[in-house]
């Protein structure tokens, strides 16, 4: 409630600042200051203090998973803007608009990681929905933006109605909007509740993997992502990826059981085709930036494993893989961003170049491909073990484990480029300040490679 | 009426709106078709709220039943607004940049 709350208000006061302030600096800087009282917001009501204490008859409820989840992402969304702060200005001369629609996401978060009726769901999902579009027609001159904020729209806005279409579906089968609805609890006079109960689970599961990202809804992804200016890609693909990961993660453990092995089933097939799609087009890509969104693709596969059976190891892996992703993604984002051109080329030489940036990226790389040490590892053990404990097939871990080291190969093409190609990068001059921002994301990688306890020790608080 | 009346006849109408969606290549006619698909939820859901209702009336329970599905409408109906607003906004970029609204534009971006 708390995070609602602030978070609202917060947006409301950031959009009156792009009038009244001028200077981008202190517009970064209220933002940051924002986002801190939001962060202390929702801790203080994991310690039992609100703002408002109100009945919301059974809408919301409060889980330590849900509040942990959420001051995880709203720390994510500081990291983002502190290092993001200044390419968002040079965008519009109104940094704060953005600042604010920053904020009105955060309040889809938190909705979304505290639902516990179909309706909150739907409202969550379009609070986070309708200022990404804005972000992504942010480069009001430029076409790609244009087409990419139409297309984000269009296809958005589609999976709502089918979303939409399920909730109904759900509804006219039980009774209620609730998530812990006894199913069908009085005889309602036709007999298919139970066919209209696994086509309305059907659509609703259809249009969340579209809202994720996840084969075979994830056509729009690459040319969404390449199309946005590149600091608002970051934050799609990681901050509002996560918390649709989690909304995801609220319904069908409550729900699917209606289900029943067919769901099994389903999600295997996804996972899979999400798989296999993010990985392989990944190989094939020029362009970084694509390369990268492909691969945030696969990733969500990965991620997906979180759903398969409801357990305290499930709810700390996706946790830790999307926080990990996050940091990971970011950073990379973040120095992609500096670079004039989004090809492999660019990276040439950038070793020799500037050889604290590069190593930076190395980790970045090396946590998203999963390699020992960096926070990647950790992630992708515990999502493997959660699903072992769910008594998936040894199978369909391998498959995963295949798939994993198939990425290896297009994240190591920027690595090679940077090392052992020689030439000039193509890089914008960069203040030392950057890389040392950059060094203090990658430094946090290592520590979670090393300790991932720290990390989801709060969740038992 | 039995509800599976209603029932098929909002599938025919979210069918003509999924269908107009995929075919049609003006932007506005495209938004229209989704508007289409979300009013076929709408009327849905009001004829299930219509059949809880009768139903708890019938059996002499607390007559206010179904009622959380007529407010979903109002909340549809609400953020189908917020999203045209958006959607019309991004219409008129795109037209102020390429005075057209065809979705045949869209496909820059694949190579």
């Amino acid at each position: 409630m708390n995070a609602i709350i602030v978070s609202t208000l917060l947006g409301v006061i950031m959009m009156f600042c792009s009038w009244g302030i001028k200077s981008q600096q202190v517009q970064k800087n209220i933002a940051l200051i924002g986002l801190f009282i939001l962060i202390i917001a929702n801790l203080a009501q994991s310690s039992g203090w609100y703002v408002v204490d109100y009945d919301t008859k059974g809408m919301l409820t409060y889980s330590i998973f849900g509040l942990y989840a959420n001051t995880l992402l709203f720390a994510l969304t500081f990291i983002y803007v502190w290092i993001n702060g200044e390419e968002i200005a040079k965008i519009n001369n109104t940094s704060a608009d953005f600042y604010s629609l920053f904020f009105f996401i955060l309040c889809g978060i938190s909705v979304l990681t505290s639902f516990d009726n179909l309706l909150m769901l739907f409202l969550g999902i379009e609070i986070l929905s309708i200022p990404l579009y804005i972000l992504t027609g942010a480069d009001k001159k430029n076409m790609f933006s244009n087409e990419a904020a139409l297309k984000y729209f269009l296809m958005g806005s589609f999976s709502t109605g089918i979303l939409l279409l399920g909730i109904t579906f759900i509804y006219g089968a039980t009774g209620s909007f609730h998530l812990t609805a006894p199913v069908v609890s009085i005889s309602t006079g036709f007999a298919q509740e139970q066919i209209l109960l696994s086509t309305g689970l059907i659509l609703l599961f259809a249009a969340m993997n579209f809202k994720v990202s996840a084969a075979p809804f994830h056509f729009w992804t690459p040319d969404v992502y390449d199309g946005a200016p590149t600091v608002f890609t970051s934050f799609m693909a990681t901050i509002a990826k996560a918390a649709g990961f989690i909304a995801f993660i609220n319904v069908f453990n409550t729900q699917y059981k209606a289900l029943g092995y067919s769901w099994t089933l389903l999600l295997t097939f996804v996972i899979l085709s999400t798989l296999l799609v993010g990985n392989i087009i990944a190989v094939f890509q020029r362009s970084v930036k694509r390369m990268l969104a492909y691969s945030s693709i696969a990733q969500a596969g990965f991620m997906l494993f979180a759903l398969y059976g409801k357990s305290e190891i499930s709810n700390e892996s996706i946790l830790l893989y999307a926080v990990v992703y996050s940091i990971a993604t970011i950073g990379i984002f973040a120095v992609l961003v500096k670079m004039k051109e989004n090809s492999f080329e660019a990276f040439n030489g950038l070793g020799k170049a500037h050889p604290l940036l590069a190593f930076a990226t190395t980790v970045f790389l090396f946590s998203l491909a999963g390699i020992p040490l960096t926070g990647g590892f950790f992630a992708k053990y515990y999502m493997l073990s959660a699903l072992l404990k769910a008594g998936a097939g040894l199978w369909l871990v391998l498959v995963a484990v295949v798939f994993a080291a198939i990425s290896i190969y297009y994240y190591f093409k920027i690595i090679q480029a940077m090392y052992f190609t020689a030439g000039v990068p193509a890089i914008n001059p960069l203040p030392n300040q950057y890389k040392y921002q950059l060094l203090t994301l990658a430094i946090l990688l290592l520590v979670l490679g090393v300790f991932p306890n720290l990390l989801l020790n709060y969740l038992y608080f | 009426m039995p509800i599976q009346y209603y029932i098929y006849f909002c599938l025919a109408l979210f069918s003509i709106g999924v269908v107009g969606v995929l075919t049609r290549r003006n932007a506005i006619i495209v938004f229209m078709c989704i508007e289409l698909m979300l009013n076929a939820v709408n009327l849905l859901l009001v004829a299930f709220s219509k059949m809880y209702n009768g139903l708890a009336v019938q059996n002499g329970v607390a007559n206010t039943a179904g009622i959380d599905a007529q407010i979903f409408v109002f909340f549809i109906m609400v953020v189908a607004a917020a999203e045209v607003s958006i959607g019309l906004a991004i219409i008129v970029m795109m037209y102020r940049n390429t005075h057209s609204i065809d979705i045949n534009f869209l496909n820059r971006l694949k190579n």
